[in-house]
């Protein structure tokens, strides 16, 4: 009993990051049809960030946490600028147009971080000293919790904002319809490109989540993450905010489970042969909408 | 007033408008008719910025708006409710109505409701389904909810194409109805429309198109009893 709760908590903890991962996924799918292959490439960028920034935010006499701060800004510029000059030109080419420039993208970021920053792994040191919560004879580490927590008040405040506020409802009207929105006042492009920025400042709290409980990280990051990422946002529902953080736990958790009581070495193949399944039964995923295509 | 002067438009190497000039004054409802493919649709498109122009001029009270953004086009007065509705289906009534003032600024929330306000006053139906989904509209609803959302930015010009499209004839009765009522406060209207003998009743003047270029233009009701208006659309 203790070994499943302590795997459940372990299996959030991943899932948690896959949520956050598959947010950045799912929130500019929905808006331009499009799978950024680049996002994962974009937490790998905001774990390098940290790497270098925490020994200095702790010479400056600063919090080390501080650091993700500069790792939004950072994720952010990079993100804002893959829109404006890879996708942006090839936008209304046609869907696989611009699937090939993002991965093409992922390959440009994946790349260019193994030269500046070679191959090897590197440990991102601590951002948070926390102890860890003991429940009976349970003890789970207190970066479990913390990941827990944040990526659930960010999940939270990103639906109320889609839902509630004046940018949200624009970046629910453009993809629904570019025509009225542009008639009504919305300038499409920029709403394309905010949607990016959040996406992308979304991957900086992942990289945050991501070292914080595993700590190592390489040139090679954004591919795995993104990929298992994009499972969960498929098998959530790509599209739909909450498919995503419903698919993310729920593949962490499935992941976790498969590590401890099967064969450990076949989780990777359990992720991946659930894509397939989701794909082949039900396409449009957990919380996904029949899309019927317009004549 | 709204001015076109001398509009050329290309698709490619399609000339869809040639030297197409046409004005609307204050007040009036003008009507653009012609049979599909003529250039109704793309004329509107051009003057609200969806469909760049090749050459000429279009104004709006002495505003160019050929060099506006086309999101821009809605802060100078001008609406357009584009053919098939275009409302947002997986929205509420009420975030449609919402999105039709988006132009107004965050501290104009009052201007807002009272803009909500005479929309639901006009359209009592939209006041009761508010928070429905607008998918779940039939045609006729859908018709009036994009009318509602273009008068949320309070327009001195309403561009319509083709509102009584894919309508019973009751229902486009009721939706030539809201425009005369709507005309009635003081908005001018350009109407485009397939369904000309309706057009032409409801109009004060008229222009028929015909592969791109003005071929006629007059009176509304002068142009109803023209042979050739009424051999060619009027099926008389």
């Amino acid at each position: 009993m203790a070994k499943l709760i302590q795997s459940l908590a372990n299996g959030l903890n991943l899932g948690s990051i896959y949520a956050l991962t598959a947010l950045g996924y799912t929130m500019v799918y929905g808006i331009i049809r499009m799978i950024n292959f680049a996002h994962g490439d974009f937490i790998m960028v905001g774990g390098f960030t940290l790497f270098y920034l925490i020994p200095i935010m702790l010479k400056l006499g600063l919090p080390a946490w501080f650091a993700v701060f500069v790792a939004i800004i950072v994720c952010v510029f990079v993100g804002v600028m893959t829109e404006q000059i890879a996708y942006k030109p090839v936008r209304g080419q046609g869907s696989t147009t611009a699937l090939i420039t993002a991965l093409g993208m992922s390959l440009v970021l994946e790349n260019g971080a193994l030269v500046l920053f070679g191959s090897a792994p590197r440990n991102v040191p601590p951002m948070f000293s926390l102890s860890e919560v003991k429940l009976g004879s349970i003890t789970i580490p207190g970066t479990t919790v913390l990941t827990l927590v944040i990526g659930i008040v960010v999940m939270v405040l990103l639906t109320l904002f889609i839902k509630y506020t004046k940018l949200g409802k624009a970046m629910r009207a453009v993809p629904e319809d570019k025509i009225a929105s542009t008639l009504v006042g919305i300038n499409v492009n920029r709403i394309i490109t905010i949607t990016f920025a959040i996406g992308s400042g979304l991957a900086a709290v992942a990289s945050m989540m991501y070292t914080t409980s595993y700590v190592s990280i390489k040139n090679e990051l954004g591919i795995t993450l993104g990929l298992k990422a994009f499972v969960a946002a498929v098998l959530g529902g790509i599209g739909s905010v909450p498919g995503a953080m419903i698919g993310g736990l729920l593949l962490g958790i499935i992941e976790i489970l498969v590590k401890v009581y099967m064969l450990p070495g076949t989780y990777e193949a359990v992720t991946y042969l659930l894509l397939i399944l989701v794909l082949l039964i039900k396409p449009t995923g957990l919380m996904g909408k029949k899309v019927s295509e317009k004549v | 007033m709204l001015k076109v002067e001398n509009l050329n438009v290309h698709y490619g190497v399609i000339h869809a408008l040639e030297d197409v000039s046409l004005t609307v004054n204050d007040g009036e409802i003008v009507t653009l008719i012609g049979a599909n493919g003529a250039g109704k649709t793309t004329t509107l498109h051009t003057i609200t910025g969806l469909k760049k122009a090749t050459s000429g001029t279009v104004t709006f009270d002495g505003v160019d708006l050929l060099k506006e953004e086309a999101s821009k086009i809605i802060t100078h007065g001008v609406a357009h409710v584009p053919e098939g509705r275009h409302i947002f289906i997986d929205m509420t009534v009420r975030e449609n109505l919402e999105m039709g003032a988006y132009m107004y600024g965050r501290k104009q929330k009052a201007l807002i409701e009272e803009r909500m306000e005479d929309v639901f006053q006009k359209f009592p139906r939209l006041k009761e389904r508010q928070n429905q989904l607008a998918g779940t509209f039939s045609g006729g609803e859908q018709q009036m909810l994009a009318v509602g959302r273009a008068l949320m930015a309070n327009p001195k010009i309403i561009l319509m194409d083709e509102p009584s499209m894919g309508l019973s004839p009751l229902l486009v009765q009721e939706v030539f109805d809201i425009i005369k009522e709507v005309n009635a406060q003081g908005i001018t209207i350009l109407l485009v429309e397939q369904n000309a003998k309706m057009a032409l009743k409801v109009a004060d003047r008229a222009y028929v198109l015909e592969t791109g270029k003005i071929k006629l233009s007059g009176d509304a009701k002068e142009l109803l009893r023209n042979d050739e208006v009424k051999k060619a659309y009027l099926g008389a």
